[in-house]
């Protein structure tokens, strides 16, 4: 993995080295973008967080890690969470904030006893805590908050609000985090693995991140492999790599589907196996989940519905409501008595959802199953009796 | 409930609110602490944490009622939550789900009549290339399989008690 070949400090040291606009202008040169999967250009983000006025601001770490399929974040916080740490602190350098704060995921507590010896050797090796490296008044310090089981919560809005002890209801926007963010004060928040990046491309400059990927996707990106192939893991592979020769390298050459970008992501079929998984082509925050050729794809669609319907904070209606008329049209199909009158109502419903829904959540919900019912027709329609 | 209890109680939330701070945004760590420590968050520490916090009862349930390791009935001391997202469907968490149903005698969301056991589902753990996988409190196991149910639920027995101070490693399969 490209992150264990950088050597540990480099990246905040290139940073302490230059001023604040400088490195907001490497990170603008590597074309980073978010890795959480929505692929909001980073330094833009910093940019807006550091021009806010307040005096008090805050770098967030996403470690919310619910997508279904994906699990890179889990490796990296387990293998580099000082890298992560840099880069929070880097962050920190570009905006000019004083506090630092971890959202990890409830379900990921065991990760926590290690990511608070790390904080903890950071401290006393004044990597973290008052004048940092030396340099007089340049003040970080990071805590970790825990979720309490809520996949919504990795909607940055939705993850202050539940800092805040609020419900996790993503809130609506603007304003944007990055002027009034936790307890109303300018706050960035980025994913684990955008952290450790901008370490790498703070440590080999913007040019060495740049020589791989696409125009509009550049650099690497850690993908979570799961599903039917023989080689499931983490990979650190280039964006723009189209979902054939991805199969290729994890061993799932025969996959008649791959989930891309999780249950909020697209199903794409094989006959889309040479489309690129990018962000102006397929994006996703990295879950790759293969579907081999016995599989049903009408249980999948199902049971991505029924996380969503679990998972909905129930504040806006096409969302709470939405949600479970499609896994209704679902068992409908699976009795084999869904008209196809019926079907294109719920496909428009699908629409409407993507359309209206408040956040991220309800306007994906719909996704996997627009694309079963569009891409496995035959496969879907005139089940007799299925169970 | 006893009103020693209740008193004990307060002056343990009122612990609790001196040490995270008497501020809204430590509603979460507080709620957290009296789930770890009581297995739920019952009535009356919802409006003793209210009026600590001087915000209303129903603020506090609905986040309670809000996030899924929040609960407001007695869970066990061992809380079984089995992933049931698609790689560890596709990997046989029905088989897995039937045994630990058998196993412990009761069914998804509820308890065993001894307090020790409850099971119940969860959304993706993140262990998908290693699935089925299940979380025991905080530990997670995975490559679970029918077979080894009955170890995981021996390995909890052995240690009632220690439930909190359990540290939950990843146990790597």
């Amino acid at each position: 993995m490209t992150f264990g070949e950088i050597e540990p400090g480099a990246g905040l040291k290139s940073a302490l080295a230059r001023p604040p606009a400088d490195v907001l202008a490497r990170i603008d040169a590597s074309g980073l973008r978010g890795r959480g999967g929505a692929g909001f250009p980073t330094s833009l983000k910093w940019e807006l967080a550091q021009k806010s006025k307040g005096d008090k601001k805050y770098v967030i770490c996403n470690a919310d890690e619910g997508e279904p399929g994906t699990f890179k974040d889990r490796v990296i916080l387990g293998d580099f969470a000082d890298m992560v740490f840099e880069g929070m602190t880097i962050a920190a350098v570009a905006i000019g904030a004083r506090h630092g704060i971890v959202y990890l995921r409830a379900e990921y507590t065991y990760l926590r006893g290690h990511l608070e010896a790390v904080l903890q050797r950071r401290r006393e090796n004044n990597l973290l805590g008052e004048n940092i490296c030396g340099r007089e008044g340049f003040d970080f310090d990071i805590e970790v908050h825990m979720g309490a089981g809520s996949y919504v919560c990795g909607e940055e809005t939705a993850l202050i609000e539940s800092l805040e002890g609020q419900r996790g209801e993503p809130r609506n926007r603007p304003p944007f985090p990055i002027d009034t963010g936790y307890l109303g004060n300018p706050t960035t928040v980025n994913n684990v693995e955008t952290f450790a990046w901008a370490v790498c491309i703070l440590a080999k400059g913007a040019d060495w991140f740049k020589r791989l990927g696409t125009e509009k996707s550049t650099g690497h990106k850690l993908f979570s492999v799961s599903g039917d192939c023989r080689r499931p893991g983490v990979y650190d592979l280039p964006l723009g790599i189209t979902v054939a020769e991805l199969l290729a390298e994890v061993g799932g050459e025969d996959a008649k589907a791959v989930q891309v970008g999780g249950a909020a992501g697209q199903c794409i079929p094989r006959r889309d196996f040479q489309r690129g998984i990018a962000y102006e082509d397929i994006p996703t925050g990295g879950s790759i989940i293969v579907f081999g050729p016995g599989r049903d794809m009408l249980r999948v669609a199902k049971n991505f519905l029924e996380f969503f319907i679990d998972e909905s904070c129930g504040q806006c209606t096409p969302c709470r409501e939405g949600a479970p008329r499609l896994l209704e049209g679902i068992e409908m199909l699976h009795r084999g008595d869904c008209s196809m009158t019926y079907l294109d109502e719920l496909c428009s419903l699908g629409e409407t959802m993507q359309l209206a829904s408040k956040c991220g959540l309800g306007q994906t919900a719909p996704s996997t199953f627009l694309s079963v019912v569009q891409n496995f027709r035959d496969e879907i329609l005139g089940r007799t009796g299925g169970n | 409930m006893l009103l020693t209890e209740r008193e004990r109680l307060h002056d343990e939330l009122a612990e609790l609110v001196t040490r995270y701070g008497r501020d809204r945004s430590s509603l979460l760590f507080i709620l957290q602490e009296v789930q770890r420590r009581h297995y739920h968050i019952s009535q009356y520490a919802m409006q003793v944490i209210a009026d600590l916090l001087d915000i209303h009862p129903v603020e506090v349930h609905s986040v309670v009622s809000f996030y899924s390791f929040l609960d407001e009935r007695p869970q066990g001391q061992f809380v079984i939550r089995l992933c049931r997202t698609i790689t560890c469907d596709m990997a046989g968490k029905d088989h897995v789900a039937r045994q630990l149903e058998n196993d412990l005698g009761i069914k998804f969301g509820e308890t065993t009549p001894d307090g020790k056991f409850s099971l119940d589902w969860a959304n993706c753990l993140g262990m998908c290339d290693r699935g089925p996988a299940l979380l025991v409190n905080q530990q997670v196991h995975t490559q679970v399989t029918p077979e080894k149910v009955h170890g995981i639920l021996q390995e909890c027995r052995q240690t009632f008690g220690v439930h909190a101070t359990s540290d939950g490693r990843e146990t790597r399969t």
